[in-house]
């Protein structure tokens, strides 16, 4: 009998029943369970590679950097004389060592071979007596004679591509012309100089051996027949005693000189007059010790000063309010106890190298204050060059070699001071907050403070939660409790369509109709403010007097349908009236009224209009949430709370609220979490100026706006680019501490209700 | 009064204040959009005013836009003077066109100095292709430069020659924008292939031969449509009109830069009607004109449902597997509440964190190394390595997956036990039970997930705005060139296109009226979606409460 089963089963077998597709059927069925559950744990993953991401963009800003040595050769053509300065072009393929005899030997900087020598033509009776370079970006030197006259030569590199590859051949030029110009007519040797070629001006400075300071300008003349145009000149002897000077530097801008001894007597003179030169500050800049360096800062703003106590300190011009410029230190760093015997400047950024004569050398960034890179040479340093990107150096060390290193240190204008602290930058008066990213120029010290936008975002959340929460907590509390059923089936899909509305229409609304009306009609918006609460109260008192029969016409739970033309009605008188309380208390125009009193300015697209405009987008998200958790609070504590004899608005507060607090509590984190981030409303309804100003009438910037204003010109892996990372870095964070708490604590609110 | 306040009853009265005034200002909100969108394509009356200020007496034409009243002390302040110390000051606006003659297209001036205002019925309004709208009379029609109709019957005469000129102009830019293009594209193919046979060493003398051939043909047919071109640039060229503005000067206008040409004040109510459905029709269909401050809007239109479809294709799937993980698989318990933290939080993290992760990730990351591996013949120009329509739909999808995770879970919540249990019973496995039963079952909710998501994709800004979208496209990401979808392409979007015209343009205040009607649109088209989803979400809940008994 079985077997007669079994025969016909398998012969008749169904082919779905056969034991391979059995097992097909399992294996479907387990493949798909690690598919499901591979996707639903990538929920989890994206959310993680979101944040790690992030991360790993804004990490390189936190990185030390690094310097290691690439190469140890002796110095090349020695027999050329004494290194006097050494220079490197931006590829870090060929250094250029100027001798104190007139020679320029330009050199591999991988191995140190001679490419290339250069002599200046000096006559027979001319020796070279004092040496300085012009802009180090502009390859600008210059050399003072024994006779009072001077050169000045320019290295510059010429970049070919023969059989695509890339050849570098160095030439020097003589920009002011091959004969040395006389400075000085008495024909004194020139002890000090110091120069800026500009493109139509130019001017040197010099120091003569008797103590007198000759200057020199040189205006470029058009000439219509040839490209190399005439120069100007004229000579002027500056009443400015020379005797002690040791360091001498002239700005870019040919106007401010500034003047040192050893022992520190700084002297800082203004020569946009042409005929005598003005002391706007003498200052005493070393305490102990005496200075033995002296360099501009890139931008030509601020001094650096070495000391022979190891101490390398900036200084610069301050204006203060009555536009008088005094001379002051700004910060400084120590370095080492030993003498700063050179300072080389970055050329694109506030970055600074400096060498002690005990072998130390050192990086550091002014603005972000923050010392990047301390390393000690086998051998003391004599001269030191940091090339012009900055990611390489060479040193001459007193034992005749010179070394080669690699520098990596792509963002050193980040710190956590420079972030979050109080940076005095260049030309301000005192250390500010302030956020300014991007310029064309190298020179533009670049201001990276995420504090006034981080300021602006707790601004902007603030007034948006200071109209949403009040409105959503009560109007949840309301539809949740006391509406009828029927209505809030109405209610709960409209506040839905209220979520829905894009930003970017809330926004444009703010900006372009709410804030030219706002501007218009300020009492009204405030008067609103006083007036609708009041008529709203005012209402419901007379309603208990009206009629039975008109009061039982309308069912329980319909009021706020009652109260929307009363609060129509209400808002209109407001315009009405708020027109003659504005003639009679403010003299007509409350904006003018305020600024004449109290000095508070007005700003067309300000915190107020954000308030309205974002807390209108808050208000639903924090109303549904909070809606929610007081509908599902259990109806027996009601029921129990008002057959104890409670009123309903007792069991409101004293029950109801009370058991979904947790979730009203959420609801406000989830709300703060939307209004920190949101975007277009800010970004269209506020001038996205980034000050730190509490006034409900001044606008701000916040990090979101900000990103989306700058993200799209940032330059990838630059720094800019990494400090919009952390700044979207710290809105995600923001965010993500609020989110997870208000679910945790829904979470647990969500177990206990299921336990009641 | 004390016993009132004791008893509760004003503070009821105050929170149902609270949820009235929100539906006062949500209402408020549409019915403002509604409404100022909607004007926009009326064809309002225009005016000709007698004006006259200390400077003198002038004749103005224009349409009225908008009116502002300062009172007395807000005149004085910003300098106006008032005059017969009346308590206010009336400023309309009013927009006179002409922006070629006079440099400007919108005129305040004080009521008080207004004298009197006619509508004559001969004004014309000329909407042009250069320089915004002309209004003024019409004096003559010339072609080839000699008068054929003048005065009265200019006006029937001019109407069939400006339908011919738009016919001819609409031929050009056929020939121009689709012939020329995809020929121009067909070339960039063939330097790309030829670049990248020379990068693989397989570019021999045969495959030489045949690109330079190719090339040839291309270039044949491009000479060809030139000549067609150059024809039919003659023919529009034939007829101009002449018209002459408010103040007597006058202007002659080819008829080619004429877009539309009407006469308002002679409209009757049908006639009005007519011209303003053609008006909306062409809004919504045209491209847009004068860095995007007039025309219509089609290609952000276009962009947005493209980018929302590409978005839909790639989260629907990732959505509905995690929700099917976090109620059918996973064990109740800390996976799923970690999964639950994870879905809130991608759901309230920033949008504009997503467009940064967009850019840094998708862009620069996933872009950049997809160029280097397939396609080294375009470099350095890159191809998926800069924002896109790929990895705006990507980020999008990123963006809404909570959207449709949480609504496909209350699809499957809401599923009774029992018929889980019933299928499981018969000896179906539990991917069976879920592939026939339980997902047919939760598809309206999957459904409902899937508009909240596309009507939350259509209205997000801040994240596109660094991953894909452009104020002005060339092309349309989807065209007759193979391969026909570009996902690599830059695209316009609706929402961005509201924030570009109404912030970054150069004429705001002409394009204000546009950027009303487009919010219009993406505001019917997202309540409509969310309606939607409503709907079909409440019924699913009443089918399953039904079941459930």
């Amino acid at each position: 009998m079985t077997e007669i089963i079994e025969k016909h089963m398998t012969e008749k077998q169904h082919p779905m029943a056969s034991p391979a597709y059995q097992q097909w059927r399992l294996l479907k069925d387990k493949l798909a369970a690690y598919g499901v559950r591979g996707g639903g744990l990538g929920v989890i993953v994206a959310i993680v590679l979101i944040f790690f991401y992030l991360l790993y963009v804004v990490y390189p800003l936190f990185v030390t950097p690094s310097a290691e040595p690439v190469k140890t050769y002796s110095v090349p053509a020695l027999e050329s004389g004494k290194t006097v300065f050494l220079s490197m072009e931006e590829q870090n393929e060929i250094g250029a060592r100027f001798t104190d005899t007139g020679h320029i030997v330009f050199f591999r900087i991988a191995d140190g071979q001679p490419i290339k020598e250069d002599v200046i033509p000096l006559a027979e009776n001319q020796i070279i007596t004092s040496f300085n370079h012009g802009r180090l970006d502009k390859g600008v030197f210059a050399y003072g004679l024994s006779d009072g006259s001077v050169i000045v030569v320019k290295t510059y590199y010429k970049v070919t591509y023969p059989n695509d590859v890339r050849l570098i051949t160095p030439e020097i030029q003589f920009p002011l012309g091959k004969q040395p110009i006389q400075l000085d007519s008495e024909a004194n040797p020139l002890t000090r100089l110091t120069l800026r070629l500009g493109e139509d001006e130019s001017t040197i400075i010099a120091a003569t051996a008797d103590g007198r300071l000759m200057m020199s300008r040189f205006m470029r003349e058009e000439s219509l027949f040839s490209d190399e145009g005439s120069f100007e000149r004229t000579n002027t002897a500056l009443d400015i005693d020379a005797s002690q000077i040791a360091f001498m530097l002239l700005d870019k801008e040919q106007r401010d000189l500034y003047l040192a001894n050893r022992n520190g007597d700084m002297r800082v003179f203004d020569l946009s007059n042409k005929e005598a030169a003005r002391l706007i500050d003498k200052q005493q800049v070393v305490n102990e010790g005496e200075i033995s360096a002296m360099e501009f800062l890139n931008g030509e703003l601020s001094v650096l000063m070495g000391d022979t106590k190891g101490l390398l300190s900036q200084w610069s011009l301050v204006r203060d309010e009555h536009n008088h410029r005094s001379f002051e230190l700004i910060r400084s760093f120590k370095v080492s106890d030993h003498p700063i015997i050179q300072i080389s400047p970055e050329q694109r950024r506030k970055g600074v190298m400096v060498a002690d004569d005990s072998g130390v050398i050192a990086i550091y960034h002014t603005t972000a204050e923050r010392e990047l890179i301390k390393r000690t040479l086998p051998t003391a340093a004599s001269m030191l060059s940091l090339s012009p990107r900055a990611n390489a150096f060479v040193a001459q060390t007193i034992d005749g070699k010179i070394r080669f290193w690699h520098v990596d240190n792509e963002h050193p204008e980040v710190s956590w001071k420079s972030i979050w602290g109080k940076v005095w930058y260049e030309s301000y008066p005192k250390p500010e907050y302030i956020w300014q990213s991007s310029s064309s120029s190298n020179d533009f010290e670049p201001k990276y403070s995420l504090t006034p936008l981080l300021f602006g975002t707790l601004k902007a959340a603030f007034y948006a939660m200071l109209l949403a929460v009040p409105l959503a907590l009560m109007g949840a509390a309301y539809t949740a409790y006391f509406m009828a059923p029927e209505m809030r089936k109405l209610v709960k899909p409209t506040v839905e369509i209220m979520e829905a509305l894009p930003t970017v229409i809330l926004g444009f609304l703010a900006g372009l109709w709410l804030a030219p009306f706002v501007e218009l009609h300020l009492l009204f918006i405030f008067s609103i403010f006083i007036i609708v609460p009041l008529a709203v109260l005012g209402f419901s008192w007379c309603w208990q007097y009206l009629p039975k029969t008109l009061r039982q016409s309308i069912p329980a739970g319909w009021e706020a349908a009652i109260l929307v033309p009363v609060i129509i009605l209400a808002t209109w008188f407001a315009f009405l009236i708020s027109p003659v309380f504005e003639s009679w208390f403010f003299d007509g125009d409350i904006k003018m009224w305020m600024n004449t009193n109290f000095g508070i300015g007005y700003d067309q697209r300000n915190a107020l209009v954000v308030g309205i405009a974002m807390g209108f987008a808050v208000i639903p998200t924090i109303f549904s949430i909070a809606e929610d958790a007081i509908f599902s609070v259990p109806k027996h504590l009601t029921v129990g709370s008002l057959a104890l004899g409670a009123t309903p608005w007792q069991t409101m507060i004293r029950v109801v609220l009370l058991t979904a607090s947790p979730g009203i509590f959420s609801a406000v984190m989830i709300g703060l979490g939307r209004a920190v981030g949101e975007t277009m409303i800010v970004l269209m309804a506020t001038g996205n100026t980034p000050v730190m100003d509490l006034s409900i009438f001044q606008g701000m910037r916040t990090l979101a706006a900000n990103i989306a204003v700058e993200m799209p010109e940032a330059e990838l892996d630059s720094t800019h680019y990494r400090v919009l990372f952390l700044a979207a870095l710290v809105l995600f964070v923001f965010t993500f501490v609020f989110n997870t708490l208000a679910e945790l604590v829904r979470q647990n609110l969500r177990n206990k209700y299921s336990s009641l | 009064m004390k016993n009132w306040f004791k008893s509760g009853t004003p503070w009821v009265w105050l929170n149902a204040g609270a949820i009235s005034i929100c539906l006062i200002m949500v209402i408020g909100l549409v019915v403002l959009i509604a409404a100022r969108g909607m004007v926009h394509f009326w064809p309002v009356n225009i005016y000709q005013i007698q004006y006259q200020d200390d400077k003198g007496e002038k004749t103005i034409v224009g349409e009225w836009v908008d009116t502002v009243i300062l009172s007395a002390a807000q005149a004085k302040e910003a300098g106006y003077p008032i005059l017969n110390n009346a308590d206010h000051l009336e400023q309309r606006l009013i927009k006179t066109g002409n922006r070629d003659l006079t440099g400007r297209d919108f005129l305040w001036i004080d009521a008080q100095y207004l004298k009197n205002e006619k509508k004559p019925e001969d004004l014309i309004k000329i909407e042009r292709r250069e320089w915004g709208n002309f209004y003024g009379r019409l004096k003559a029609v010339k072609e080839n430069g000699k008068i054929i109709a003048e005065g009265d019957e200019a006006y029937p005469e001019v109407l069939p020659r400006i339908d011919r000129a738009r016919d001819l102009y609409e031929q050009i830019e056929h020939l121009q924008k689709k012939e020329i293009g995809s020929i121009n594209y067909a070339l960039e193919r063939l330097r790309l292939k030829q670049r990248r046979l020379e990068l693989e060493g397989a570019l021999d003398e045969h495959a030489r031969q045949e690109i330079t051939r190719e090339k040839a043909e291309y270039q044949q047919s491009y000479q060809k449509i030139r000549t067609q071109i150059a024809k039919l640039n003659q023919a529009i060229m034939r007829d101009s009109l002449v018209a002459e503005t408010g103040d007597g000067q006058t202007a002659e206008i080819p008829l080619k830069k004429v877009v539309n040409l009407t006469r308002p004040n002679a409209m009757n109510i049908g006639q009005k009607m007519a011209e303003y459905l053609r008006q909306l029709y062409a809004f919504v269909t045209e491209d847009p004109r004068e860095a995007n401050t007039e025309g219509g809007i089609f290609p952000a239109i276009f962009g947005t449902i493209l980018m929302v479809m590409v978005m839909a294709v790639l989260v629907t799937p990732f959505g509905v597997i995690a929700a099917v993980y976090m109620r059918e698989y996973a064990k109740q318990g800390f996976i799923t509440r970690v999964i639950r933290i994870a879905v809130n939080n991608l759901a309230g993290v920033p949008s504009i964190v997503y467009g940064v992760f967009g850019l840094g990730f998708f862009v620069y990351f996933i872009g950049g190394n997809i160029d280097d591996l397939f396609y080294p013949e375009a470099a350095p120009a890159p191809v998926f390595g800069t924002p896109g329509l790929l990895w705006a739909s990507l980020t999008l999808a990123l963006l809404t997956l909570p959207v449709v995770i949480v609504s496909t879970e209350e699809g499957l919540s809401r599923i009774p036990k029992s018929v889980r249990e019933g299928s499981l019973a018969l000896g179906a496995t539990k991917l069976e039970t879920l592939w026939r039963i339980v997902l047919p079952m939760s598809r309206p909710a999957m459904m409902t997930g899937l508009i909240l998501a596309v009507a939350r994709a259509a209205g997000e800004v801040a994240p596109l705005m660094l991953v894909g979208v452009v104020k002005l496209a060339p092309t349309l990401p989807l065209d007759g060139n193979y391969p026909f979808l570009h996902l690599e392409r830059k695209f316009m979007h609706l929402g961005f296109h509201i924030y570009d015209v109404g912030f970054q343009s150069p004429n705001v205040e002409a394009a204000r009226p546009l950027v009303y009607a487009t919010s219009l649109l993406l505001i019917m088209v997202i309540i409509g979606l969310n309606l939607f989803a409503i709907n079909v979400r409440n019924s699913l809940r009443e089918r399953y409460k039904a079941l459930d008994n």
